[in-house]
């Protein structure tokens, strides 16, 4: 029965038919989504952090109010994904749980400080542009809720990527040490964007299965050729350079080649050990802690609503 | 006796993948019998593979008369846009 009913799943996928909330699906797959889903929530909601940061300091209004719209659009997207992965069975709470308890992860970008202006930039740039990368195949990902969400995303995402460049491309026309601060933001958040793809090939053995669920459809290496590939042009925009010594092109792949990763370090702030991961977490949790009076507030306003209407 | 049964709002997901899309309305006595009339109203000719029936009661929408504190705010954030930012045409894939 479970294989008959696998099989009939597995030829959906196939050939290109959507999953929807509704379906039969094998438990591994509904968690894996659960899973990819959440974490993708929690980077939304977590990304507001290091971006808000600098809000009250934008140097004008004019970045001030993109800065905000950006802010804004990233818990938009953090609520659509929650509401895809709510499809499969989770409940928001429990998702909420996870990650203040540490049980769930969220992109290890986010726990990187952002010291100074020119990171505004460089987050649009490099952190918007890898997971854009990243993204746009999402939006044909086999699980309907998802994908759906997805396309939204994108549509949204793309003013986040041009406003960091552009930002960028202001500093790089200025003063000498607006330029160096410029190439200061580069070279902080270069490796750790290029880390967002997540481990090599062979260390991430659930890629194969994913690939096969149409969950994912390039590899995270692949994913991460692409944007080196394309970032390597578009600095020249800029007049400024990648933090990489090793990065020149390789006539016979067709392709950037670039130095290693330090996986070592990439492991680290997995593991909670980054430079903000403890007041990220903090900061979330202090959020939601303070926020609970104006649920509570509010759960009891409707209610007594409800019972004066029924009078 | 005699009450006009209520009224339910159909929506039909035309094919897997995309979203449920408001159709029309109907009535029906229950649940149960929504479903089966939007089957037999709307989807004679396959036009869906899944249904919705929400009993119309339920639907709070939004007072067109209220529009303009509704969606101006949006008007004049034209920095939400791709295209507000003004970036060189040798830019590629952005």
């Amino acid at each position: 029965m479970e294989t008959q009913l696998n099989d009939i799943f597995q030829d959906k996928i196939d050939r290109e038919i959507r999953i929807e909330p509704k379906d039969w699906m094998p438990e591994k797959y509904r968690q894996t989504l659960v899973r990819q889903i959440s974490q993708h929530a929690h980077s939304e909601i977590v990304g507001m952090l290091p971006e808000a940061n600098w809000i009250t300091r934008a140097p004008s209004l004019r970045r001030k109010a993109i800065l905000i719209a950006k802010v804004q659009d990233e818990a938009g997207h953090g609520l659509y994904l929650y509401s895809a992965a709510e499809t499969l069975g989770i409940s928001r709470d429990e998702m909420y749980d996870q990650l203040h308890s540490g049980k769930a992860k969220y992109s290890s970008i986010f726990n990187y400080p952002t010291l100074s202006w020119a990171d505004m930039g460089a987050i649009g740039w490099l952190v918007d542009g890898a997971a854009i990368m990243n993204q746009v195949p999402l939006c044909r990902a086999s699980y309907g809720p998802y994908a759906r969400a997805m396309v939204r995303i994108c549509k949204e995402e793309s003013f986040h990527q041009r406003q960091g460049f552009e930002l960028l491309l202001s500093l790089s026309r200025g003063t000498e040490a607006q330029r160096q601060m410029c190439q200061d933001a580069i070279n902080r958040w270069w490796w750790p964007s290029i880390m967002m793809f997540g481990p090599t090939d062979d260390e991430s053995p659930n890629t194969i299965q994913s690939v096969q669920w149409k969950i994912k459809r390039f590899t995270n290496d692949e994913l991460r050729q692409k944007f080196v590939d394309v970032c390597v042009d578009q600095v020249k925009l800029l007049g400024m350079s990648l933090p990489d010594p090793d990065l020149h092109w390789n006539e016979a792949r067709g392709h950037y080649d670039f130095g290693a990763i330090n996986w070592d370090e990439f492991w680290n702030v997995v593991k909670g050990n980054g430079p903000c991961n403890k007041q990220r977490l903090d900061t979330r949790k202090k959020a939601w802690e303070d926020g609970t009076w104006v649920r509570d507030a509010a759960a009891a306003h409707a209610e007594k609503q409800k019972k004066a209407r029924a009078a | 006796m005699n009450a006009e049964w209520p009224l339910w709002e159909v929506f039909v997901r035309s094919k897997q993948g995309l979203d449920h899309k408001h159709v029309g309305s109907l009535h029906a006595a229950d649940a149960a019998m929504a479903m089966e009339n939007a089957r037999d109203v709307y989807t004679r000719r396959m036009e869906g593979v899944s249904l919705w029936v929400v009993e119309s009661k339920y639907i709070h929408a939004s007072n067109p008369t209220e529009n303009g504190e509704m969606y101006d705010p949006a008007n004049d954030k034209a920095y939400r846009h791709p295209t507000f930012y003004d970036l060189p045409d040798s830019l590629k894939h952005m």
